[in-house]
């Protein structure tokens, strides 16, 4: 508890610095990810995150020490070239673009780890440290780092800020942005600017290895909250620093911690969450949706049953045991018995000694039911030429799906008919 | 002259080389190439429990599990992306980012339990391929353990390709069609992965995690530029996947770096050569196909 | 208009398929003759390549069933031949004409056989038929698209099957190419072979099939050229948009509605 205190109140300057900085780096690379991410370029993302390894250690030898402003200029060359390659490899021959992704990727990464050892067997004093590239050391960022890298991902907030309609376009819709005269060469060339810096930024927080989970993750998870652009980039920022804080507070608490990884994990964590627990979007609302329409399905066929058994008796209050029902359609016990509380509750029916009847309410919504199921099949022998003795299997889900707007306009377009295929009365409410 | 040592490390660099390159060939052709790449980052928290559960390095177990676990990414990838409706390429980054990172936290968790660290995941231990020997019980010193794990591997590897060749090419070629005629895309996408899994885990102590991918894409890509014939291609990818090896390990001593990273390197340096003579040459009008795991994708007419 | 037959060859009842929980057929119904040449017409977006890959259990349908040769399709796949689109592969590949026409031995192969002597010479055959026996050792991403077209077609004749479906053949190949594949498909359906085949140019329908399908969502006509292609019935299957049924469609894709409950009950 001591430590969370000490880690939040920041009464530790250089505490106060990590947690600024990590909040600058991670919101900063979560923004430009989520570009990248909604243009379709998240592995590129996790290429340039390899490449600038070699390009950090070709600084570090050509200048003999760890000046930050050396490595962002190394690691920015080498990021770049490896788009470049990339680029050119996919558009010069035949090997496709995730190939070419992997290749430049892998070999660069290669590249970077030879001279890593390199760089280690030499036995430079300096270099310890050089490691934290890995996997990131957020935790150990201080003093002129700090100013740097923040002051990199200042601009890059900014950039964006400043060129978001732009890029929001270029993102969502680049043939358009082309003919409005946007200059769709020049703003890629921004993004891709953005998106190595943003590597370079990010990989202090969580390393080379690991930085696609900040390109990508924190984008995702967004995804599954929202539609609007704005607010996506706001959620996968917030994820970001979220994910950013409580990494670098689990290093900083407890010993072998490493800081890139418990970033990744939280923000994977947070990804996870949403996937299955968003609104609208996650799996678990869909599957719960499926298990919403089920029930209304079942409900619903259980007083159109009803409504058709009052029908041919001409008496639609008639009170019906349970098998009274099964006799005419073989429902499940567990399901009949679960719509009969549920349709009881909602005052559609009554129930008397185990005899249930409809009220009114109940039997208008079975009419609706029998009325829609009618009309469709009407509307498909009319409009779709489908034979009279094949509409019934269709109907039977359609009338559980049409809005009132569309029963209106399908009684309108087939001309408010009396009988469906089979010579059956088309109720209506008059 | 080469010394033993030397004669070691190359060829447990080719044992490793050939059945990634091998398996590369058909994961580049069905553009899989990153689904490759996220397997051999996802395995390493397999590794790390599989040294935890054994105590010790045992093969088999380490083997079966990364069996399992690659399919399991594999698995994972397709269910974000047709259950959660989540791009194909995003589907795969978080997918192995995460499982990477467990891997890492793990090791670094415990370190003083499992014979592993952040060095051996990033380039591997081919340099101490000599140091571990396999002795039989009655004391017999039979080589490096690393050369027999590597050896089968390798074997397996070609009695798959081997058995499964007609499956594999037509399901790589046209899976529409191989579903049509009645292959299974599926079992024979899920069988490549656990191959794929398998021969990470067994390349991982040679030459580290991600090194591994560039011997899964460089050389099979180099010998894509050169022929238009697989077969052709699986024989030069063989080729090259042991010029890699000898060259990188040179290139390694040259520059005193690491073995792994050096054979990268010269993976790189190959394509690079073949690229700028042969790939531009033979540059045609490709329909760009977007990353795509080979499903049969329903396309409307 | 849906003109049924004794002895269907293919016998399609009550489907209906969706992607993504949106129906693009609905309720198809028909059977076809024996030994025709077979064109399904419509617009783009009818879901013309749907019918056939639904056929093929390609992909998964909601409901209704399919029966060829008055079986399931898994005990006579042996005599079913599919000819996807030449554009959903990657011509890059490396292979030449005859392993690409060799593939249409796979099937009848079965697992770790490989093509014998005699499998390579039906195959050569059959490049013979499409006249691109000279080309069998070309790599295929050196042919031209109406040679990589013959070349599919090739592989399909390796199959050696009854009946076959094939989707836009004509598609992007220039015309002696389109001569040879007619010329083809015209002796294959005289040897009372069925080939049905997935058709967008109306110009050449009644020159080229004996049998047309309408479609457009739903089977709007089956019959014989002559009686089928008809000026009305063309209006009606490219004209007239079906506005509700598409607005029930994305309905029940927005809502993630089942297609079919799954009880079957007797009602209405």
């Amino acid at each position: 508890m001591k430590n969370l205190i000490d880690f939040f109140s920041f009464t530790d300057s250089s505490t106060r610095y990590v947690v600024l900085g990590v909040l600058l780096l991670m919101s900063s690379s979560s923004v430009v990810g989520t570009f990248t991410f909604l243009k379709k370029k998240a592995l590129v993302g996790d290429a340039v995150a390899h490449s600038v390894l070699p390009g950090v250690c070709l600084a570090f030898m050509l200048a003999g020490n760890k000046n930050p402003v050396w490595l962002i200029t190394g690691a920015f060359i080498t990021g770049w070239i490896s788009l470049y390659l990339i680029d050119t490899i996919s558009a010069k021959s035949k090997i496709k673009e995730d190939t070419a992704i992997g290749l430049i990727l892998s070999v660069f990464f290669g590249v970077g780890i030879l001279l890593l050892t390199i760089i280690q067997h030499s036995g430079n004093a300096e270099q310890s440290g050089l490691n934290s590239f890995l996997f990131g050391q957020a935790a150990a960022l201080v003093g002129k780092d700090l100013y740097v890298f923040g002051g990199v991902a200042l601009v890059l907030l900014t950039t964006i800020t400043l060129f978001f309609k732009e890029l929001s376009l270029l993102t969502f819709d680049e043939a358009f942005a082309r003919s409005i005269g946007l200059p769709v060469r020049a703003l890629e060339l921004l993004l891709t600017t953005l998106t190595v810096l943003a590597v370079v930024v990010g990989i202090q927080a969580v390393g080379v290895v690991l930085m696609a989970a900040i390109l990508i993750t924190p984008a995702a998870a967004a995804r599954f909250w929202t539609d609007d652009i704005k607010t996506m980039i706001a959620l996968a920022a917030f994820f970001g620093a979220v994910s950013g804080l409580v990494g670098t507070y689990i290093s900083y608490v407890y010993e072998n911690m490493p800081t890139g990884p418990w970033i990744v994990m939280i923000i994977s964590g947070i990804a996870f969450t949403s996937f299955f627990f968003a609104p609208k979007k996650g799996i678990l609302h869909k599957l719960f949706r499926q298990i919403r329409i089920k029930n209304k399905m079942n409900q619903e066929n259980i007083l159109k049953l009803l409504y058709q058994l009052g029908e041919e008796g001409k008496d639609f209050f008639v009170s019906r045991s349970i098998s009274d029902i099964t006799t005419r359609r073989p429902f499940p016990m567990r399901r009949l018995i679960k719509g009969l509380r549920t349709l009881k509750r909602q005052g559609f029916l009554k129930e008397k000694q185990r005899q249930w009847t409809l009220t009114k309410e109940g039997k208008l919504k079975g009419q609706r039911i029998v009325k829609l199921h009618r009309l469709w099949e009407l509307y498909l022998t009319e409009y779709l030429r489908i034979a009279p003795d094949h509409v019934h299997e269709d109907a039977e889900t359609i009338e559980h799906i049409l809005t009132p707007e569309l029963e209106a306009r399908l009684e309108q377009l087939l001309d408010y008919p009396s009988v469906d295929p089979h010579a059956s009365e088309i109720p209506y409410n008059h | 002259m080469m010394t033993k040592e030397a004669f070691q490390i190359i060829l447990a660099g080719s044992l490793v080389a050939i059945p990634c390159g091998l398996l590369g060939c058909f994961l580049i052709l069905r553009k899989m190439a990153m689904v490759g790449d996220a397997i051999s980052h996802a395995v390493l928290p397999g590794i790390v429990i599989a040294f935890l559960l054994s105590g010790n390095r045992d093969s088999l177990t380490m083997l079966l599990g990364a069996g399992l676990i690659g399919i399991f990414t594999t698995f994972l990838i397709e269910f974000f992306h047709r259950m959660g409706k989540l791009q194909t390429d995003a589907a795969i980054g978080v997918t192995f980012t995460w499982l990477f990172a467990i891997g890492v936290i793990l090791i670094d968790q415990f370190a003083d339990q499992v014979d592993l660290d952040q060095d051996c995941v990033l380039y591997g231990e081919i340099a101490y391929v000599s140091l571990e020997q396999w002795t039989t019980s009655d004391g017999t010193m039979m080589g490096p353990r690393t050369l027999y794990v590597a050896g089968t591997v390798l074997l397996l590897v070609i009695v798959f390709i081997l058995m499964g060749y007609k499956e594999l090419v037509v399901t790589t070629f046209d899976p529409v069609y191989a579903s049509a005629i009645g292959i299974s895309t599926a079992l024979w996408h899920y069988l490549l992965m656990a191959a794929v899994s398998v021969t990470t885990v067994a390349s991982f102590e040679s030459v580290g995690a991600i090194l591994v991918v560039a011997l899964f894409i460089a050389p099979p890509a180099t010998a894509y530029l050169l022929t238009e014939n697989l077969k052709h291609m699986m024989v030069l990818t063989v080729v090259i996947g042991v010029l890699v090896s000898l060259t990188g390990y040179y290139l390694a001593v040259l520059l005193d770096g690491a073995i792994a990273g050096a054979m990268a390197t010269m993976a790189g340096v190959f394509f690079l050569i073949v690229f700028l003579f042969v790939g531009v040459r033979k540059k045609r009008k490709v329909q760009k196909t977007l990353l795509t795991a080979p499903e049969v994708i329903p396309k409307h007419d | 208009m849906i003109e049924h037959v004794e002895n269907p060859i293919l016998e399609i009842h009550d489907l209906t398929v969706s992607y993504d929980r949106k129906p693009v057929l609905w309720d198809i119904d028909l059977t076809l003759p024996e030994g025709k040449l077979i064109g399904i017409v419509g617009p783009n977006g009818a879901g013309k390549s749907t019918l056939i890959k639904a056929i093929m259990n390609l992909i998964p349908s909601n409901s209704g069933y399919v029966k060829l040769f008055d079986e399931h399709l898994e005990k006579v796949r042996n005599r079913i031949s599919y000819v996807p689109q030449k554009e959903s592969v990657d011509w890059d590949f490396p292979a030449s004409s005859l392993d690409v026409v060799l593939m249409g031995r796979y099937g009848q192969l079965g697992l770790l056989k490989k093509p014998r002597k005699a499998d390579k010479e039906v195959a050569m055959d059959c490049l013979r038929k499409v006249g691109m026996d000279a080309f069998a050792k070309r790599q295929i991403s050196q042919l031209s698209g109406g040679q990589q077209q013959r070349v599919f077609l090739a592989r399909a004749l390796a199959q050696q099957a009854d009946l076959y479906f094939m989707d836009e053949p004509f598609a992007g190949v220039d015309a002696a190419t389109e001569k040879t594949i007619i010329d083809l498909l015209r002796s294959m359906s005289q040897q009372g072979k069925t080939v049905i085949v997935v058709h967008h140019d109306l110009q050449s329908v009644t020159r080229y099939f004996d049998w047309v399908l309408l479609l457009n969502l739903r089977l709007i006509a089956s019959g014989p050229v002559e009686s089928t292609f008809t000026q009305e019935l063309l209006q009606e299957t490219y004209g007239g948009k079906l506005t509700l049924l598409s607005e029930v469609s994305n309905l029940m894709r927005k809502e993630g509605f089942p297609h079919r409950e799954l009880r079957k009950g007797k009602s209405s």
